[in-house]
């Protein structure tokens, strides 16, 4: 059966793909929504610190003051820092180290995933194969041994989420290397004369974005939750404030001052759910398929 | 006139996984020792229908699918044997126009750049000059000049090709390859596209090779024919002789299969039904790869493979009754 | 004889971003029993939608009658109950479809997804239906019908695919069979093939096929009657033969002369294909009062933007939507 065709009589606008993606993805109300709390939350991040200049580190009144008291929004830990502070501050390191992994994330994924889509044959059975090995690792416990290894520094950090999640942007850049390679614009281009290298990243890549984008913004919600994950269990830069590692030295009085976990809690899975929601509203938006209706 | 691509046993084979075994590998053979010339400002058209081989053979003159073995020279040169800068000269002389203008133009780039890539690539001239031509190109190939600006998905299916064609003439080639240029499009706009293709043959004097299942299209636009079937060419002759006296009894049936309007052609021809289907690609049969399902099939075509012969006047038959 | 369908002044809207458009505009046709009915057309033109209104089909919320009537053997199909259409639709009308490995489930083989048909519709056994599954089969002359039953899909050819769908389609002896360009995926001989057994099947089982096909040739071969459907409206309409031979609508005669025919004397000289300019209106301009095809068609004159062409029929059964249907 054939789907109606509309036509277009009169030449139309030229309207870059971009304003379309941005046309959809404004139909999609929460993601915007979501879009909205994250630049909120961001510009938290960078100049929070300057507009509340209270040092995170610093014992400012008793511990465990509820949020509320003594002009304390959010209360005291139990060292007596301000938890305001440290949730702002720590919003920084959070993200910083969400962006920072999934960004290697990409770039590891999408280069391994590239080369073995487009090249296919003993090169695709090698990066496939450790693809593969990266993806039976136990990740929490590899990323564990890392930095307990190499130290708890935040690039060591960042490299050892970076490490453990690229599989997944890998395959993906994979099976989209595959199919587009096949289509004619690409054999086009080849009969035009263009080298392997701008095959790969000037036609084949542009094309294979969509999914790619929207992974890679699901990517920085997982690592945010992974270096929760990691700071609660200690493993973690002493010197710098992480939603994770709040949640992580106060571990120990959530019967007691349960705000002092709930707080940095909170502020996580909002950022996460955010990111997700965003990463939601960019696929509705470059999705080719879902652009028809 | 001058022969400008003399294609010698042409083949090409792709492995093929079948079950059992490790290394165990079989070959597809895709074109199976084809041989075809095309004369300097005409068009062959290779006929056939899916799984003939003939877009794999236009892919590989090409250099777009590998070649195991032969000899495709254009201008007397070999080309299958360039490499590099020699392969990108190649090239500018031997452009491709594809069959779905819906996945051949990359929805990423503007029309303009599209036409340009060739440029780009392959030629060395100034910028300006580039600008020139594909203005030049845009108004040859029908379209306006405020549509350089457009997104692929912007164009109707026949503008579409309209853009792919400017592509294909940007570096000014000596051999246009055609892969089934108007199939894909609504039968109104095919007229559009091949009375293009014949007004810029006559205009620049292109030669073209021209991919086609469609019979009624490749007698409209050919100057001589090569019907390909399970890889191998069965009949090869010029228009008239082949639309006239087929031999080939694939051919004969392909030409009596074709629904017409034409109430007198109707009458007067008997429709030829060939049963069944092709046979297995990877396990041909020994003999004639078309004995299987030929009306007139005799002992002999079940064990010899019939060579393609010529007559006196070049037409060429691999048909042992013939 | 009474009509088997009987299609009266049909309009069909479809909801589209840019509001409600008329895919089918005041369509009215009739179809007897055993009787071969072309509908053409380039796409966009509203065949496939005609097609799925008959079916019930339609697709939901986007869709909908919104006025005429299907009489379908004095039934009304377009007041019937879904449940009632489901009982109607593969029982006494199916369809076949242009792509047979996309409308033939993958996971089931053929025999088991025939002898679902027939179970559906015929309460047939398990075991009767699976003899009855090969006897179809045999029917649309698949060889080794015994043994190709437990085929699934991806084991067949393109041709014999499309066997297998007209095998379920007639499973259950419906009175319409609706083939949407059943062939065009398929190579010009297994076309042949296909046509062959249409016609065939017709004879024996006396279904009428509606046959909906962009190709003039196609149409010449199977059909006794056509409608040429230009932008949702019907242009012309008549006995095949008489309109191929002098076509009363611009648009029917540049679908028949755009397309390159295999002449009978290939020796003449090879004139330029007849253009038909532009292409088919986005579904903005469907609806408006004027002719639709005027901004395509050569006889163009004021009458044909001033309003809808009326009806002009002539005395040997053609009929034709044109303002200069009588000049031509």
């Amino acid at each position: 059966m054939t789907r109606p065709v509309i036509h277009e009589e009169e030449t139309p606008e030229a309207q870059h793909p971009f304003t379309e993606a941005w046309g959809m993805f404004r139909k999609n109300k929460s993601a915007v929504a979501a879009l909205g709390l994250l630049a909120l939350i961001t510009f938290g991040a960078i100049f929070g610190p300057y507009l509340y200049p209270t040092d995170p580190f610093e014992m400012v009144w008793m511990p465990f003051s509820p949020p509320g008291q003594e002009g304390f929004l959010l209360g005291t830990d139990y060292l007596g820092r301000d938890l305001l502070a440290m949730i702002i501050n720590g919003a920084k390191v959070s993200l910083m180290i969400g962006l920072s992994a999934a960004v290697m994330t990409v770039f590891i994924g999408v280069t391994v995933g590239a080369l073995a889509g487009f090249y296919r044959g003993i090169v695709e059975e090698v990066l496939m194969r450790i693809t593969e090995f990266f993806q039976v690792l136990p990740t929490l416990l590899f990323s564990m041994v890392l930095v307990a290894l190499f130290g708890a520094s935040l690039p060591m950090i960042t490299f050892a989420i970076g490490i453990v999640s690229w599989t997944a942007v890998a395959r993906i850049t994979r099976s989209e290397f595959l199919r587009i390679r096949e289509l004619e614009y690409v054999m086009a281009s080849r009969a035009s004369g263009a080298s392997n290298l701008n095959l790969m990243f000037g036609v084949i890549l542009p094309n294979a974005l969509p999914p790619i984008i929207v992974q890679s913004a699901l990517m920085v919600g997982s690592a945010i939750l992974f270096e929760a994950g990691l700071s609660f269990l200690g493993l973690t830069d002493p010197n710098v404030v992480s939603w994770g590692q709040i949640i992580g030295s106060n571990r120990q009085y959530i019967l007691d001052a349960g705000y002092t976990v709930t707080i940095p809690g909170v502020a996580i899975f909002v950022t996460v759910l955010a990111i997700s929601l965003v990463g939601d509203g960019l696929n509705d938006a470059l999705n080719p398929k879902l652009r028809q209706r | 006139m001058s022969d400008l691509l003399k294609v010698e046993n042409l083949t090409v084979r792709f492995e093929v996984k079948r079950g059992g075994g490790w290394n165990k590998k079989s070959y597809l053979y895709a074109v199976d020792d084809v041989s075809f010339t095309v004369k300097k400002g005409e068009t062959l058209a290779i006929v056939g229908e899916s799984g003939s081989g003939k877009t794999t053979a236009a892919l590989a003159v090409a250099r777009l699918v590998k070649a195991y073995s032969g000899k495709v020279a254009l201008a007397g040169e070999d080309i299958l044997q360039k490499e590099a800068e020699a392969l990108r000269q190649t090239r500018q002389k031997v452009q491709f126009i594809f069959q779905d203008p819906y996945s051949s133009l990359n929805p990423r780039k503007r029309a303009e750049a599209i036409v340009r890539e060739p440029l780009d690539s392959l030629s060395r001239k100034s910028e300006d000059e580039k600008t020139k031509i594909v203005d030049d190109l845009f108004e040859a190939v029908g379209l306006r000049p405020e549509q350089q600006r457009l997104f692929p998905h912007q164009f109707s299916g026949g503008q579409r090709q309209r853009i792919g064609i400017a592509r294909a003439l940007a570096t000014q080639p000596e051999l246009i390859i055609c892969d089934e240029p108007v199939s894909a499009l609504d039968v109104a706009v095919q007229a559009q596209i091949l009375n293009l293709l014949r007004k810029l043959q006559k205009d620049f004097g292109l030669t073209y090779l021209f991919i086609s299942h469609d019979l009624g299209v490749v007698q409209h636009m050919s100057d001589s024919i090569a019907v390909m079937y399970m890889g191998k060419v069965v009949e090869h002759a010029d228009r008239l002789s082949l639309f006239q006296t087929p031999r080939h009894p694939y051919t004969q049936a392909l030409l009596s299969a074709v629904p017409t309007v034409d109430r007198a052609k109707r009458a007067q021809q008997k429709r030829i039904l060939i049963p069944g289907d092709a046979p297995d690609p990877v396990n041909l049969p020994a003999g004639c790869r078309f004995a299987n399902r030929c009306p007139a099939a005799q002992a002999i075509c079940q064990t010899v493979e019939p060579e393609l012969k010529s007559d006196t006047n070049g037409h060429r038959t691999a048909c042992h009754l013939v | 004889m009474s009509p088997l369908l009987e299609v009266k002044n049909l309009r069909i809207e479809l909801t589209t971003r840019d509001g409600v458009a008329p895919v089918i505009d005041d369509l009215s046709f009739t179809l007897n029993p055993g009787e071969t009915m072309s509908f053409v057309g380039e796409s966009g033109c509203g065949k496939s939608m005609t097609a799925l209104a008959l079916m019930g089909l339609l697709p939901e919320k986007v869709g909908r009658v919104a006025a005429g009537n299907i009489i379908f053997d004095g039934e009304d199909l377009s007041q019937a109950s879904d449940e009632r259409l489901r009982a109607i639709r593969g029982n006494e009308i199916s369809m076949i479809f242009q792509e047979p490995m996309t409308s033939l489930n993958p996971v089931f083989t053929i025999g088991e997804q025939i002898a679902e048909v027939l179970r559906a519709h015929q309460g047939l056994s398990r075991k009767a239906a699976w003899a009855q599954s090969i006897e179809l089969l045999n029917a649309v002359r698949i060889p080794n019908a015994k043994s190709r039953v437990s085929d699934y899909p991806f084991q067949m050819s393109g041709g014999q695919r499309q066997r297998a769908m007209i095998a379920m389609a007639l499973a259950c002896q419906p009175k319409i069979l609706i083939a949407d360009e059943p062939t065009t995926a398929l190579d010009v001989t297994v076309q042949a093939q296909i046509f062959d057994l249409l016609t065939d099947l017709r004879k024996q089982t006396g279904a009428a096929i509606i046959l909906i096909t962009h190709d003039m040739g196609a149409v010449a071969e199977m059909a006794e009657r056509m409608i040429v459907m230009y932008a949702g409206r019907k242009a012309e309409l008549g006995p095949v033969d008489q309109i191929i031979e002098h076509p009363r609508h611009p648009y029917t005669k540049g679908l028949i002369e755009c397309v390159p025919h295999i002449q009978s004397d290939p020796s003449l000289e090879r004139h330029d294909l007849v253009e038909v300019p532009g292409i088919v209106p986005s579904l903005r301009e469907f609806g408006k009062d004027q002719c639709l095809f005027a901004s395509r068609c050569a006889y163009l004159t004021e009458a044909c933007l001033a309003s809808r062409p009326t009806e002009k029929l002539f005395a040997n059964g053609q009929s034709a939507d044109c303002w200069h249907a009588e000049g031509l």
